[in-house]
């Protein structure tokens, strides 16, 4: 059964909007209200709006819980990995070894009210892109767990 | 006191929560009386960080340089985070029982049953 | 019996919060010296615009570290409530 053909056309023409708009916030972190975890829960709701307006057993085969799980793991992997790398530039565990040394996100921030400026923040948008991932994998998987276990008589 | 209304909003939220965990009969309804516990305890974190004409605590195009207090701000972000964690696992356990008993009474559940 | 107590503890409940909310005073907190020192430094010791970012990620990123692991053991939580037992198991191939 079904969602009519209205919200199927609305929900193709909105979902790469809302993937945008997530993506927007989760890297502007550091310059705008948002970061990580309000960016992977805004991009978790495009896949909500897709289970939605297809039903579940359409949706089924074309989301993999593989890549979740992975994207998920990946996520998390990637936070401890660089707040481990910090050990091996001098400074203490999750020091901010990218902030003077310029190779990426490196640009020092002027003093007081500023305009924001994208390469700025040391560290700081590499966990916002981790915790991001981690997130959009971590809200996947609940829903297609929940969603699975709702019919029939598993277990 | 008319200018305590925040405090007293989270108090109303904590308040029928509570009443809503302790008088209704249906698991569900319980658990979204402890989501609302939630929301009135994370309104009464914000609420306390206030400081009067103030704005938010970011430096890009701010408009003026007295800002409220930013380390409150944070921890209702964590707090949120784990409440949506203990809401989703909740609601796990209730599918479960509610497919094992047959009913969703609280009152109809009195033993462990195989 | 069990009516009378319910509203009992209830409006026990709402006179406690009633006096402790009058006690409070909004708009102006009573201790902010962490909170000024972080405002104060808090650009040139991150590197970020948005102070509460910076609070989370870099002052308390240890609170950060804690919550992504709650997360990812609610995860592991609700995939192992709704494990299917028992389908392909004892099959082997060779003879």
């Amino acid at each position: 059964m079904n969602m009519s053909n209205l919200v199927r056309s609305g929900a193709n023409i909105l979902m790469p909007f809302i993937l945008v708009y997530g993506f927007y916030i989760v890297v502007h972190g550091h310059l705008t209200p948002g970061g990580g975890f309000q960016g992977g829960a805004v991009i978790a709701t495009a896949v909500v709006l897709l289970m939605v307006a297809y039903s579940y057993e359409n949706v089924r085969a074309s989301v993999s819980k593989h890549v979740l799980k992975n994207s998920e793991t990946a996520g998390l992997l990637l936070f401890i990995g660089t707040a481990l790398l910090a050990l091996t530039a001098g400074l203490a565990f999750f020091g901010n070894w990218l902030l003077d040394l310029g190779v990426i996100f490196g640009t020092p921030v002027a003093f007081g009210v500023n305009p924001g400026d994208i390469n700025t923040g040391g560290i700081i948008p590499v966990l916002n892109i981790a915790v991001g991932i981690e997130v959009l994998g971590a809200m996947g998987l609940l829903l297609l767990a929940m969603l699975g276990g709702l019919k029939g008589d598993a277990e | 006191m008319i200018e305590n209304i925040p405090f007293f909003c989270a108090g109303l939220l904590v308040l029928i929560g509570l009443a809503v965990i302790v008088t209704k009969r249906d698991l569900i309804k319980m658990v979204m009386g402890l989501a609302l516990v939630e929301a009135g305890v994370n309104l009464l974190l914000v609420a306390t960080g206030y400081i009067s004409g103030g704005v938010a605590p970011i430096f890009t195009n701010a408009p003026s340089t007295e800002m409220v207090m930013a380390t409150v701000q944070a921890m209702t972000l964590t707090n949120i985070v784990i409440g949506i964690a203990t809401t989703a696992l909740l609601l796990s356990f209730v599918m479960v029982i509610s497919r094992k008993y047959g009913t969703r009474d609280v009152t109809e559940m009195r033993r462990l049953k195989e | 019996m069990k009516n009378a107590l319910r509203t009992g503890v209830l409006v026990v409940c709402a006179v406690a919060f009633l006096v402790a909310g009058l006690g409070l005073s909004f708009g102006t907190p009573a201790y902010t010296d962490m909170d000024d020192y972080m405002l104060a430094h808090g650009q040139e010791e991150t590197g970020s615009n948005n102070i509460v970012t910076g609070v989370v990620f870099d002052y308390r990123g240890f609170d950060t570290l804690g919550e992504a692991t709650v997360l990812f053991t609610v995860v592991l939580g609700a995939g192992l409530v709704f494990r299917r037992l028992g389908k392909k198991e004892d099959e082997y191939e060779y003879e």
